[in-house]
């Protein structure tokens, strides 16, 4: 369905249709800010670091992590919208996961905040299910051909967090340094 | 009808793009304010849910779907949402634009009866109990419908009349195909069901398992 014929900025329709429902009292500016503070500022991939680098250090974790994976990270005080049920991918050496969501754009937000650009791209929706060595080659991630690759489509509310491998070197890292060292890009699995 | 949401293995597309650290949740302010009045419009403002919200995503024709870009999107979908329930009169927004910018033009009146669905959730979020046993167990075999659907679905457009097997059986959910319609929750078990890709694109492909959800109604024995 065609919505904007001529084609206006969606910034200059966004402008109008806040102020349309702010006027009729069908919408409170104050609660919009509301939302947008929470994304920008307390929800995004450092909930899922924590969650990753507590996996790291704590078998115990790690193993309620990987066989109930919601109730886990609600431990740590993460859950709410688009985190009804997390399930965790755990990569190995010969294994790595990667995670998309053709359909729309479907993404953690308790753990990883709202999706960055590429992840939205119809590029990644459209191929990362057809040719997933190619693509994340394109994104700067090159696996071995001995690496089995694993692609999951979040086609349901459940959502998939992946546990990547902790890196080398990291040792006598302490669980509060190995948060520094989880990216967004590894726990959805285009970088590892 | 398949919508152009559901662009899973379509080509065309270009090459993905490499991440970026640090990329912010929303690149201009005009995304934050579209992404809150999105969330409160598909139920607070319209009555609406989830599976509307993305029913009326995939309602979109191409340009509305790609040119404004993702939360411009959601902006044509909260907009359609609204005009469907008779919130806002069609064409309102862009009438209020041309208005703001010193345009003379009408605004169209607010419709004076609102169409909200007759809809009320039986709880919160999608998750809901199924008494009888799920169909499937893992290990088994299924074949996905070879289904087009009218309405919404999250049937995948790309799995259709492939074989798969079972590998985790999810939490029970309600159907998002009637659900998207206000036409019940029809809540069912769901799959994870893994396919492998040479029995998707051929003997060349390159070499992965692909998992997606399946609700119960999408499938057959294979």
């Amino acid at each position: 369905m065609t919505i904007n014929p001529d084609r206006l900025s969606p910034a200059l329709r966004t402008e109008a249709l806040e102020q349309i429902l702010t006027e009729r009292g069908l919408v409170d500016p104050a609660v919009m800010d509301k939302f947008i503070s929470t994304y920008e500022n307390d929800v995004g991939p450092l909930n899922g670091a924590k969650v990753v680098a507590k996996a790291w250090t704590d078998p115990e974790y790690r193993a309620r992590l990987l066989a109930e994976g919601t109730s886990a990270i609600k431990e740590l005080g993460f859950a709410g919208p688009q985190g009804e049920h997390i399930v965790v991918l755990e990569n190995t050496p010969s294994l790595h996961h990667v995670v998309t969501c053709t359909l729309c754009s479907c993404y953690p937000w308790p753990v990883l905040g709202l999706p960055p650009g590429w992840y939205k791209d119809p590029a990644y929706r459209a191929r990362i299910v057809r040719e997933p060595r190619t693509v994340l080659a394109e994104m700067g991630l090159t696996l071995a051909d001995d690496v089995e690759v694993k692609v999951w489509d979040s086609s349901s509310e459940v959502r998939y967090l992946v546990l990547p491998l902790r890196p080398a070197g990291t040792e006598d890292a302490s669980e509060e340094e190995l948060v520094g060292h989880v990216t967004r890009d590894m726990m959805v699995g285009v970088a590892r | 009808m398949s919508s152009i949401a559901n662009m899973g293995g379509t080509e065309g597309w270009g090459r993905a793009t490499a991440p970026t650290p640090d990329e912010p949740p929303f690149a201009e302010s005009w995304e934050g304010r579209a992404f809150a009045l999105t969330l409160l419009t598909m139920g607070r403002i319209s009555g609406r849910n989830l599976d509307a919200f993305r029913h009326a995503l995939g309602s979109l024709d191409r340009a509305s779907y790609l040119d404004d870009g993702y939360y411009g999107r959601w902006l044509n979908a909260a907009e359609l949402m609204l005009t469907e329930s008779a919130i806002l009169a069609p064409g309102t927004v862009d009438a209020r634009v041309r208005a703001n910018r010193g345009e003379s033009v009408e605004v169209p009146p607010a419709p004076e009866q609102d169409a909200k669905p007759d809809y009320k959730p039986t709880a919160a979020g999608s998750l809901r109990t199924v008494e009888e046993p799920p169909r499937f167990a893992v290990g088994d075999r299924v074949l996905v419908k070879d289904e087009d659907p009218t309405g919404h679905t999250q049937l995948v457009a790309y799995l259709r009349g492939r074989t798969g097997v079972v590998t985790i059986v999810q939490p029970a959910a309600l159907l998002p195909d009637t659900h998207a319609h206000f036409l019940g929750e029809n809540a069912q078990h769901v799959y994870a069901v893994e396919f492998d890709s040479h029995d998707l694109w051929g003997a060349d492909a390159e070499s992965f398992t692909l998992t997606a959800d399946m609700f119960d109604s999408y499938l057959e024995p294979a």
